[in-house]
């Protein structure tokens, strides 16, 4: 049998085609930015993201390079440093279509693609405008109940494609996440699963049994690549917090489409943003 | 003990609004209101649980990001703090953008957990520090969270305060009103009055809010500011400076 090797970042991006339903973590859990930087060097278009379930620079960045045709979400944002300007402009400018949603709406559905059923049930949330505009949720009535009990049904999200960060794979290609289990459900969920890590561990996670409880393993996962400070400048948990000065400095910069294409430039190594 | 500052005066204000539960869980973003969970706790003579979503080390989920949302069905949460870019009279947030959804002519981020959250969490303190027209209005452009449900609709909780820069207003949502509680110091009921963009109620005699005393002063600036330092250390260097 082959044994697992890590590919490089190129190519692991390559495993994302044009059009994919793509799922991404939000920073807590290892937003994977070198990726995302090597996705728009390759000009991806047309993906539909999948916020798990909200982003900041990443959905950004994506949006902003033109890689994006429509993002569900819960919210987009650059956090304590303001609103995210690529985002804003394109959904104002309808550049994009948002599909908004709500965070354990997002966490339902793809709770039911891990198990492969067609929707799972979820209370709250009647009476928002959510409701309203995603004619793809529905509201029946408690079968289970006596009758009169409206609850909403969440259909099953199946990204094509999962993307993260993690701070590290083992020599038979299972991946790390500590407690950041939303990471194993995406990946539950995904028909493809490409991780980028800060680096290998010499041997298994299967070795250990305090490791293999924060292991996800490798039959889930298509792809690793090694990236070191793959989600600066983003944090990373237990390994680096994120880029304070660079984050703020972002924020301010891309509140102009040049400001923006200047950023890319530099950052993702694009001659010019993609139009 | 010197003056107090309007942030310390918020996040005292805000811990008074908290009954006595077992568990306070902080959202994202949200220095003050997490002030204020870890006020009541240093209080409370009984054991509070203070979750805080921002922090790595005051945040004990291991199970992923729907845990909070799991725990907070099952009533393992007891309060909960929500903001809105507009909330109006009968306690509807918006977190999405003005105009006609989806003809937006401003966009915010989005809904977060709100929608949920409003539901499940019996006790849910609205926070927003502006308090003028433009965010405290008659009717919310879009509806992130009703403040309230039609009978038949399963609703533990809900929206039972609305905090701001001027004031303190209760709500009530059999009658899906709010009604003015106390003023800020310095501040009249004749100013929220003028701020304020929907109806409430308003008491004969309005008190002042409350100005926390030494005591809580003390712990804010003490324990509480070592906390913060860790997972908002922006805030505490503006709010709590460590003496030179």
């Amino acid at each position: 049998m082959s044994s697992f090797s890590p590919i490089s970042l190129d190519d692991l991006v390559a495993q994302v085609p044009d059009g994919a339903l793509l799922a991404v973590p939000a920073d807590y859990s290892g937003a994977p930015m070198a990726a995302t930087r090597a996705l728009i060097r390759r000009g991806a278009k047309n993906l539909r993201l999948v916020t798990v379930p909200q982003s900041t620079l990443q959905a950004d960045l994506l949006i902003g390079a033109g890689c994006v045709a429509e993002v569900e979400t819960a919210a987009v944002t650059l956090g304590e440093f303001g609103i995210a300007p690529c985002f804003t402009r394109a959904a104002l400018a309808k550049t994009i279509k948002v599909i908004d949603a709500t965070c354990p709406a997002i966490h339902a559905g793809l709770q039911a693609a891990e198990k492969d059923v067609p929707f799972l049930p979820i209370r709250g949330i009647l009476g928002s405008d959510l409701v309203k505009h995603r004619t793809d949720w529905k509201t029946v009535d408690n079968p289970m109940g006596g009758g009169g009990d409206p609850i909403l049904l969440i259909p099953a999200i199946k990204p094509d494609v999962a993307l993260f960060h993690a701070p590290m794979a083992d020599l038979e290609g299972n991946v790390w996440i500590g407690r950041r289990r939303e990471l194993a459900t995406i990946a539950h969920a995904a028909k493809t699963t490409l991780v980028t890590v800060e680096r290998l561990h010499d041997g298994s996670f299967f070795d250990d049994e305090r490791l293999a409880a924060g292991a996800l393993p490798a039959f889930y996962i298509q792809g690793v690549a090694v990236a070191e400070r793959g989600a600066a400048p983003v944090g990373l948990f237990g390994e680096y917090e994120p880029d304070i000065d660079h984050l703020r400095a972002y924020a301010k910069e891309a509140r102009t489409e040049d400001g923006f294409a200047a950023y890319l430039a530099r950052e993702a190594g694009t001659a010019k943003a993609a139009a | 003990m010197s003056e107090c500052k309007p942030e310390e005066l918020l996040a005292a204000t805000l811990a008074a609004q908290i009954p006595d539960v077992r568990h306070i869980a902080v959202g994202a973003a949200s220095p003050i209101p997490a002030a204020a969970a870890l006020l009541h706790q240093a209080r409370s003579k009984e054991r509070v649980h203070v979750t805080i979503l921002h922090s790595r080390r005051y945040n004990s989920f291991t199970d992923g990001g729907r845990e909070l949302f799991d725990a907070a069905a099952q009533g393992r949460i007891d309060v909960f703090f929500l903001g809105g870019v507009q909330i109006d009279g009968e306690a509807n947030i918006n977190l999405v953008g003005l105009g006609e959804y989806p003809d937006l002519t401003q966009r915010f981020p989005g809904s977060f957990g709100s929608p949920y959250m409003a539901f499940v969490v019996p006790n849910v303190i609205l926070f927003r520090e502006e308090h003028s027209p433009r965010t405290l209005v008659k009717e919310v452009d879009f509806v992130s969270a009703p403040g309230w449900s039609p009978e038949g609709v399963w609703r533990r909780g809900g929206p039972k305060a609305l905090v701001t820069g001027l004031a303190v207003m209760a709500f009530d949502a059999t009658r899906r009103c709010f009604r003015l509680s106390s003023v800020h110091p310095g501040r009249t009921a004749a100013e929220v009055r003028a701020a304020t963009g929907f109806e409430f109620d308003m008491p004969d005699c309005v008190p002042t809010t409350t100005v926390p005393d030494a005591a809580t002063l003390g712990l804010l600036r003490g324990s509480i500011a070592a906390k913060l330092r860790e997972f908002y250390p922006d805030f505490a260097a503006r709010v709590f400076p460590v003496p030179a």
